[in-house]
């Protein structure tokens, strides 16, 4: 009989307080085949570890069940202790009392018996536990890090200077991604190129780093340590290992009214650009759907123009395939367009702006050098309106987060106006101002106190044009709900940050979760904000939800850190969850009739086939095998298989039918 | 239809591990509170969920059963959802025609984002079943089978 010991936990009193643990602890004491149970205030704590350590060499223990928070948790923790006590550490199962029971029942009666019937569960399942030992594979040591903006370049930066190899690949033409449009950053105005433009450099000199500008992710496969990446190197058109990236082309190209993404289409780019004059690398790409060439057939000037013979017009787009071991998300975030908005006239007005369009307008590299002029004549606007949580905190229009950066950016954007319209007049209105980080209160006082910028608590209701003015009606609530008409030149909507286009179809690639506004989803809110779920896939900046500068470094840093973590082992140990078919003494050499519906099931082609063969050499059967290295555990094959052959370690159907068996006979 | 009151089905969910049990998690540390009924039972993946164990839960007892995974196209094993949602499909007319109530087994996607769902998934299925009422049909078939020794295994 097995010899099970039981520990349940209080957790301070989160389990407590709902559920009568003394109870679970006592009635699953009197169970068959437990030998030792008790509870305990905290389990994960030294002092809880050392009872199960003790219980476990005390009592000659065969099976552990700790009923306590979810596994997703702790369930590593309790393993190690039970290893470190000489127990094989897949031997532990955890029940989970806490969220799946504690959190979501109130205290009575019913909720006692439901946490004693998860913990019975567990006991029936530890039952049919095997040992196991886990599988070591080895580790590729390069990272893929996805998207060039601030925190792909920081990502990069400093895993590179560990030692180790990166590849950066970067959807657009040049890295520096939203950071590098921004006109200043609060909150101490200093110039966002003069910055960022540095570090672009660094990335491409490094000789650690393997920069794929122009390229994005085709394809993941594989495990934590060893991926496999398919990167689309989309046709540049241009060969950039003859191209001097003189700009000659550029000048001579006659498609100049392509508006620019780099200006966040304030401005005007040509059919071969360069995205902005810092870019790196410095080198054009030809945009093949505003092409001449591409589109008539005719023109070819560039080509002309070029004194070295680098235009590829057949270029066509390349695949190829990387070897890494880790991977690092950066894929930022994207601002909405000031069309999503009915009632601030769906983008028809010229002079109402994104925040981001303004930033552009400010920029000394924008399109107006720096001044701010309007879109629509020219003219300087004396009169502005900034309007924040433009979309955000807005459950009717989808979008019921805080963007987090509006507050801080607009109180910027205020000050960059004040400091160069000196006779202008600014207004903002906004719902709350958010300015939780530091100097950052201080730097919005100053936009009220120093740069007098007049702040109204209130919503705007409309904003229409009349007689060349933008009329914008609002209400302050600070005066009682008191209704402000304001006739201004220019209206800066700080619309809501949004998650990048195509982030969803990139979480299917790599296998990651994402939320309902399709941002990718750390491992954990708290303890795991840069791990994602899958092992070996990690997270930086605003692709997991909208984020400032500081922390988007921070973040990138600490994704840098999980990879240098990752990459000091020569080998990784991996959980032993595979399947295995079984084997049995011959003649009958396994239950397997080798059909091979497993292989059509599995996703990873972890199945192999064994041949069997007799002393002379003579084929006897072939079945199926499983490869460790590839198996993933999913389990699909176990629901496949015909002849109940192939079982997964750890959710074999002897555990799993006693877990469901003990639920229902009793 | 008559709803008992005094009647508490048993329900049993079968979840995968990445997207349901980790949404059931997120229940949890949100405190949305749901019905004490459902008991998880935790798989790597729904692919992985054979159908034999829900007819064995009903055999033995069970009122209702959830199956809840990740998504399409969400699976963390990129195609484990299809086969356990291909299945579904098929196995839907089987069980139907074997005479299994079709109406007891919830099939529902929840992500681990999604853990309001899980908890109105878990409220309107014990709602449902409370309906229904006790489920006895199936198990005495499957008792009488036993008794008869068909059940035998080979």
């Amino acid at each position: 009989m097995s010899k099970i010991g039981v520990f349940i936990c209080h957790c301070g009193e989160n389990i407590s307080a709902t559920v009568d643990v003394e109870r679970v602890a006592r009635e699953i004491g009197g169970m068959e085949g437990v030998a030792h149970a008790i509870d305990y205030k905290y389990m994960c704590s030294d002092p809880g570890q050392t009872f199960i350590k003790e219980a476990v060499k005390k009592y000659g223990l065969d099976g552990v069940v700790v009923g306590a928070c979810s596994p997703r948790m702790h369930e590593p923790t309790f393993r190690r202790a039970c290893a470190e006590a000489g127990l094989n550490p897949y031997l532990c199962e955890m029940a989970n009392l806490r969220e799946h029971c504690s959190w979501v029942h109130e205290k009575s009666e019913e909720t006692t018996e439901k946490a004693i019937d998860l913990v019975k569960m567990m006991v029936e399942k530890v039952k049919k536990n095997k040992p196991l030992d886990s599988i070591k594979v080895p580790v590729t040591k390069r990272a893929l890090v996805i998207g060039g903006g601030i925190a792909g370049i920081q990502a990069s930066l400093d895993i590179a200077n560990t030692g180790h190899k990166v590849i950066l690949v970067e959807r657009d033409p040049s890295i520096g991604g939203h950071m590098s449009q921004l006109s200043e950053t609060f909150p101490t105005l200093d110039c966002s190129q003069c910055i960022l433009t540095p570090r672009m450099v660094e990335v491409a000199q490094h000789p650690n780093i393997k920069l794929y500008t122009y390229a994005e992710l085709e394809s993941l496969e594989g495990f934590i340590g060893n991926f496999k990446a398919k990167i689309r190197l989309k046709a540049k058109s241009v060969n950039y290992s003859t191209c001097t990236g003189c700009g000659a082309c550029i000048q001579k190209c006659p498609v100049k009214k392509i508006p620019s993404e780099f200006n966040a289409g304030l401005g005007t780019r040509t059919a071969i650009y360069v995205p902005f004059p810092q870019a790196v690398p410095n080198k054009p790409v030809i945009d093949r759907v505003n092409c001449n060439y591409y589109k008539r057939g005719a023109c070819k000037i560039c080509e002309k123009t070029c004194q070295v013979g680098s235009i590829e017009w057949d270029k066509e787009d390349e695949i190829i395939t990387e070897e890494v071991g880790a991977v690092v998300l950066a894929t930022g975030f994207d601002v909405k367009g000031t069309d999503f908005f009915p009632e601030y006239g769906y983008g028809q007005y010229k002079d109402v702006l994104t925040g981001l369009q303004f930033e552009r307008l400010a920029s000394a590299s924008g399109p107006t050098f720096g001044e701010i002029r309007r879109p629509s004549d020219g003219a300087i606007p004396k009169k502005i309106v900034f309007i924040a949580c433009a979309g955000s905190r807005d459950p009717a229009k989808g979008i019921p987060y805080c963007s987090k950066i509006c507050c801080m950016y607009t109180a910027k954007h205020a000050m960059l106006y004040q400091h160069k319209v000196h006779d202008g007049e600014s207004t903002v209105f906004y719902m709350d101002i958010r300015a939780g980080g530091k100097n950052y209160e201080e730097f919005v006082r100053r936009a009220i106190e120093e740069d007098t910028v007049n702040y109204v608590r209130g919503r705007v209701a409309r904003v229409y044009e009349k007689n060349g003015k933008l009329i914008v009606k609002g209400v302050d609530t600070l005066l009682g709900g008191e209704q402000v008409e304001i006739e201004a030149d220019m209206v800066v909507l700080a619309t809501a940050g949004v998650a990048n286009c195509g982030s969803e179809q990139l979480a299917q690639k790599l296998h990651v979760s994402y939320d309902p506004y399709h941002f990718f989803a750390e491992a954990h809110p708290k303890l795991k904000p840069v791990e994602t779920n899958t092992a070996g896939i990690f997270l930086a900046g605003a692709c997991q939800a909208p984020k400032d500068i500081p922390e988007t470094v921070g973040m990138a840093s600490g994704a840098a850190v999980k990879v240098a973590a990752l990459f000091s082992n020569d080998e990784l140990v991996r959980e032993p969850v595979v399947a295995v078919v079984n084997r049995l003494a011959p003649p009958l050499y396994s239950t397997c009739v080798g059909c091979f519906m497993c292989e059509t099931a599995c996703p990873y082609n972890a199945i192999e086939h064994e041949e069997i063969k007799g002393r002379d050499g003579s084929l006897i059967r072939t079945i199926a095998r499983v490869n460790q290295g590839l198996c993933q555990g999913c389990g699909t094959c176990v629901a496949f298989c015909r002849s109940k052959s192939i079982d997964i370690q750890g959710y074999t159907n002897e555990q799993v039918y006693a877990e469901v068996m003990s639920l229902l006979n009793d | 239809m008559s709803s008992n009151t005094d009647f508490e089905p048993k329900i049993i969910a079968f979840v995968c591990n990445w997207c349901t049990y980790a949404g059931a998690d997120l229940t949890g540390t949100s405190r949305l509170k749901y019905a004490t009924n459902v008991k998880i039972v935790r798989f790597p993946c729904t692919g992985r969920i054979d159908f034999l164990l829900l007819l064995k839960s009903f055999a033995q007892g069970a009122d209702g059963v959830i199956v809840s995974g990740c998504h399409p196209n969400d699976c963390h094993y990129t195609s484990g959802n299809f086969h356990a949602r291909r299945r579904w499909i098929a196995f839907r007319s089987i069980l139907d025609l074997m005479g299994v109530d079709i109406r007891r087994i919830q099939y529902s996607w929840v992500s681990a984002a999604e853990g309001s769902k899980w908890a109105d998934l878990v409220n309107n299925t014990v709602a449902d079943i409370r309906a229904l009422g006790p489920y006895a049909e199936y198990q005495k078939v499957a008792d009488y089978l036993e008794k008869e020794g068909y059940n035998e295994e080979a």
